[in-house]
């Protein structure tokens, strides 16, 4: 192959037949791409994308802001990865397509909304822009303490400390979960980034710098055990923290919650609602944890879970995946996933859509809102749902 | 250029139009052997009435325009030979109406073949359409526009067969109805009792018009599904067994394949038996029918019928996802396959050919035969798979690919869904008063040459 430029699985890219399976999930009931469902055009879709990586290593086409629009507005969701009928290629594809990212890293030919994201985390440690110091302020007033040697670490994220939906959600399972009589703590003001974004966002350097210091910070205080609010944390610690020496037994809080309802330690009052789930890709896809959050919600008497027409492996992505929360490029097309994928949640006849992901809760509630919906669809976190319950 | 470029923005917005390299670059091939040619615009329509508007402009200032749907013919059929404009009809994917006593389905030319399977398992489980083993993504207009088949072929003939209607962007901009629709509300005939001007538009390539609906006939989607296999080595006694098997008038579909990775399938010849029910009596009645109609042949030796509970699922699959698997076979993500009609009395010559071609190229084959209207044809499919970054190779499949379009006419077969090289071969071996009619079809309804250029081109 004469190519110009080199990944670490440049070899393969051009194994994409581009047949399209990747655009589709199991049953083929819609477009699943967030990315080709939002801006119509295959080179928007994973085989349009690997071709268009394939000219752009071998320099038929050059590094371009469209060809980074291209590459950014992936949600990293993962369907196409589960539809590829290529065996062992497939595991490749979001490896090739975050590779691609890192070589425009490299190139300083990213998005501006990209360089943002990228430098606030730098500068900030968040990409919020706000003080550190402020990290912890969430769990104001909840009695959640500082970890100090409990048996789980929870660690909510940057979405989970700063943004007002994500610290809603992080009060309410952190206080659950220690009402409950879970033994935790909270880093507070010295929780970092987790990274995981900054990792599929291409800035494999920021994410090696961050990821060593949350190890160092876990290991030194003597963190064994973590439960995550944020399943993109949940993905890195559990994927990429071992590679640099950081084994911990990594949970997601609807984990933790499954095995309290299966134990029978928590009784439900009756909360006749339908509710519909809405599967976090990071979560269902990339770790495989479908059936928690549900076991949770089927505990709970009268409750009607509805499943939407695309759900597990078929889930559809709320758009904010792949740093696509952040920068909005996603948004840019012309139909936004998180709009479409609540009029799917409204179809179901559900009055609540429960969510398991603080980024998923702020997309589809800001969704909510401009469909106008806001008297119809309620968008809840399991826990929030399980507190309405609770006795 | 940029007065069409702000022409276009006007009609279809400028979400809808590109020319930016990236997307020039993607939609200037496909993923077969052939070279790229790039256009100058992409242009993906929302309505009709925007294809109407482009097709118009695009006569006006005599732009070529050449409709895509997912551009999986494998031909280069949708690579814009001369240029011009692209249209990208997959943002037209509704389905309209379900006529469900009347069993027809109109849709939108760029609906997904997949998403109709869907649609229908939702809403109608009892209807089904012909679903091809193309991935799921290929559009229903494309399909009729090269006389596809698909799973219910043996029985009812082409998918293009099953048009019960037509909505056409005409070269000249004007929308026309073909068949009952152009009458009223109902799509159920392409034609009978009109003249079939369907024949205008269907196994054209997208070179008389853009097709924007497509009435399609449904069936009866049984409550089971079956599949029997049976191998002979006797690549001569193939012919004989589809005679037997098309005898009994109650298959789904047939298919023959050969192939020789993995070993146990070499040198054999493999006849999937597709078979359907409502009940376990009627599936087993069937069983035995067509056990009974090959005793013959199991009698003497000369083939039986395999275990296949390892890779039932995957034969039940529809559309067979194996298909496509094909092209990681080199590991470098490519086939193509020229796939005449021919008689399937000519598949032992067919299947010795595949073979020659094979070995005298270096080049990975696989083929499968399916059987059309209990047994009148069959397409016979010359696969060969190709590593995309290995261009000697891509060279050699081409030229393979060649001489098996070269012997399939010798046989007196036709070839599907030809590309342009093949065009002219087969335009050569024409009837010469058969050409003329076809370049005088074209001319009258493509007097500017705009649609698809560079394919069904007599020539001088």
């Amino acid at each position: 192959m004469n190519y110009v430029r080199s990944l670490p699985h440049g070899d393969v890219v051009h194994r994409c037949f581009r047949c399209g399976y990747c655009k589709l999930p199991s049953d083929y009931v819609d477009f699943n791409c967030p990315s080709y469902k939002a801006f119509g055009w295959d080179t928007y879709s994973p085989g349009g994308r690997m071709w268009l990586i394939r000219a752009w290593l071998s320099d038929e086409i050059k590094s371009s802001p469209h060809l980074a629009e291209i590459l950014y507005s992936c949600a990293t969701c993962g369907n196409c990865k589960d539809q590829c009928v290529f065996p062992r290629f497939r595991d490749y594809l979001l490896d090739i397509f975050q590779e691609a990212k890192t070589e425009l890293v490299n190139d300083g030919q990213i998005p501006p909304e990209v360089r943002d994201y990228f430098k606030a985390v730098m500068i900030n440690g968040n990409p919020y822009k706000a003080p550190q110091q402020e990290r912890g302020k969430w769990a104001e007033g909840t009695g959640i303490k500082k970890f100090s040697g409990q048996e789980y670490l929870f660690y909510v994220g940057c979405v989970g400390s700063y943004d007002e939906v994500g610290q809603k959600m992080a009060r309410q399972v952190g206080t659950l979960l220690n009402n409950l009589g879970i033994s935790l703590g909270i880093l507070g003001d010295e929780e970092g980034c987790d990274g995981n974004e900054v990792k599929v966002l291409g800035e494999s350097g920021l994410f090696q710098k961050l990821a060593a210091e949350n190890i160092k910070k876990f290991t030194n205080k003597g963190v064994k055990k973590i439960i995550t609010l944020d399943p993109h944390a949940l993905n890195s610690f559990k994927k990429d923290y071992p590679a640099w020496g950081g084994k911990f037994l990594v949970y997601h809080y609807t984990e933790i919650l499954a095995k309290i309802v299966k134990e029978k330690k928590e009784n439900f009052k009756e909360y006749k609602v339908k509710v519909t789930y809405h599967d976090p890709c990071y979560l269902g896809r990339h770790n495989l944890i479908y059936t928690a959050p549900r076991e949770v919600l089927k505990k709970i008497p009268g409750l009607e879970l509805i499943e939407m027409r695309r759900h597990q492996q078929n889930s559809f992505c709320c758009g904010g995946g792949g740093g696509n929360f952040f920068t909005d490029i996603l948004n840019k097309g012309e139909y936004n996933p998180s709009r479409l994928r609540v009029r799917e949640a409204l179809a179901t006849g559900a009055q609540i859509l429960a969510v398991a992901c603080p980024i998923c809760a702020k997309m589809l509630t800001d969704a909510v809102k401009a469909e106008e919906l806001e008297n119809k669809l309620e968008v809840l976190d399991i826990a929030q749902i399980v507190q309405r319950a609770g006795k | 250029m940029d007065d069409l470029w702000a022409s276009l923005v006007e009609i279809v917005g400028e979400k809808g139009v590109s020319n930016k390299p990236e997307e020039l670059w993607f939609y200037a091939r496909d993923p077969g052997v052939l070279e790229p040619h790039y256009p100058s615009y992409v242009v993906a329509p929302q309505t009709t009435e925007q294809v109407q508007k482009v097709v118009k402009l695009a006569n006006q200032k005599k732009i070529p325009i050449v409709p895509m749907g997912h551009g999986m013919a494998l031909t280069g059929l949708v690579i814009p030979l001369k240029g011009g404009i692209v249209l990208d009809m997959k943002r037209m994917n509704k389905i309209l109406e379900v006529n469900e006593k009347a069993r027809y389905v109109v849709v939108e030319g760029g609906t997904p073949q997949g998403m109709l399977k869907a649609y229908l398992q939702d809403h109608y489980p009892h209807l089904r359409h012909s679903l091809p083993d193309a991935p799921p993504v290929t559009t229903i207009g494309a399909n009729v526009a090269i006389h596809g088949q698909g799973r219910l072929t043996q029985q009812y003939g082409f998918n293009s067969d099953m048009v019960t209607g037509l909505e056409v962007v005409l070269p000249t901009g004007e929308i026309c109805r073909i068949g009952s629709p152009s009458l009223g509300p109902y799509w159920f005939s392409k034609s009978p009792t009109l003249p079939d001007l369907s024949g205008l538009f269907l196994g054209w390539l997208g070179t008389t018009g853009i097709i924007t609906k497509v009435g399609l006939k449904l069936y009866p989607n049984k409550k089971l599904r079956e599949v029997e296999i049976f191998v002979t080595d006797r690549v001569e006694l193939v012919p004989e067994i589809v005679y037997k098997l098309t005898h009994l008038e109650m298959l789904e579909d047939i298919n023959i394949w050969f192939q020789p990775k993995p070993l146990i399938f070499k040198d054999n010849y493999h006849t999937t038996i597709y078979f359907t029910g409502d009940t376990e009596e009627e599936i087993e009645f069937k069983r035995k029918m067509i056990w009974d109609a090959l005793q013959e042949i199991i009698d003497a030796k000369d083939g039986g019928f395999m275990g296949i509970q390892y890779m039932r699922e995957q034969l039940l699959e529809m559309p067979q996802r194996s298909v496509a698997e094909f092209a990681d076979v080199p590991r470098g993500g490519g086939f193509e396959y020229s796939g005449p009609i021919a008689l399937v009395e000519h598949f032992p010559q067919f299947a010795g050919k595949v073979l020659e071609l094979a070995e005298k190229y270096k080049v990975f084959y696989a083929s499968t035969a399916r059987i059309i209207s209990g047994g009148q044809a069959m397409m016979f499919s010359i696969s060969f798979a190709f590593n995309r970054a290995d261009p000697e190779m891509m060279q050699r499949v081409k030229l393979a690919l060649d001489e098996a379009t070269f012997f399939a006419l010798s046989m007196g077969a036709i070839p599907w869904k030809p590309n342009f090289r093949e065009q002219q071969m087969t335009l050569q071996k024409m009837d010469p008063q058969t050409r003329k009619l076809l370049q005088a079809i074209k001319n009258v309804l493509d007097p500017q040459g705009i649609m698809n250029p560079g394919n069904w081109e007599v020539g001088e």
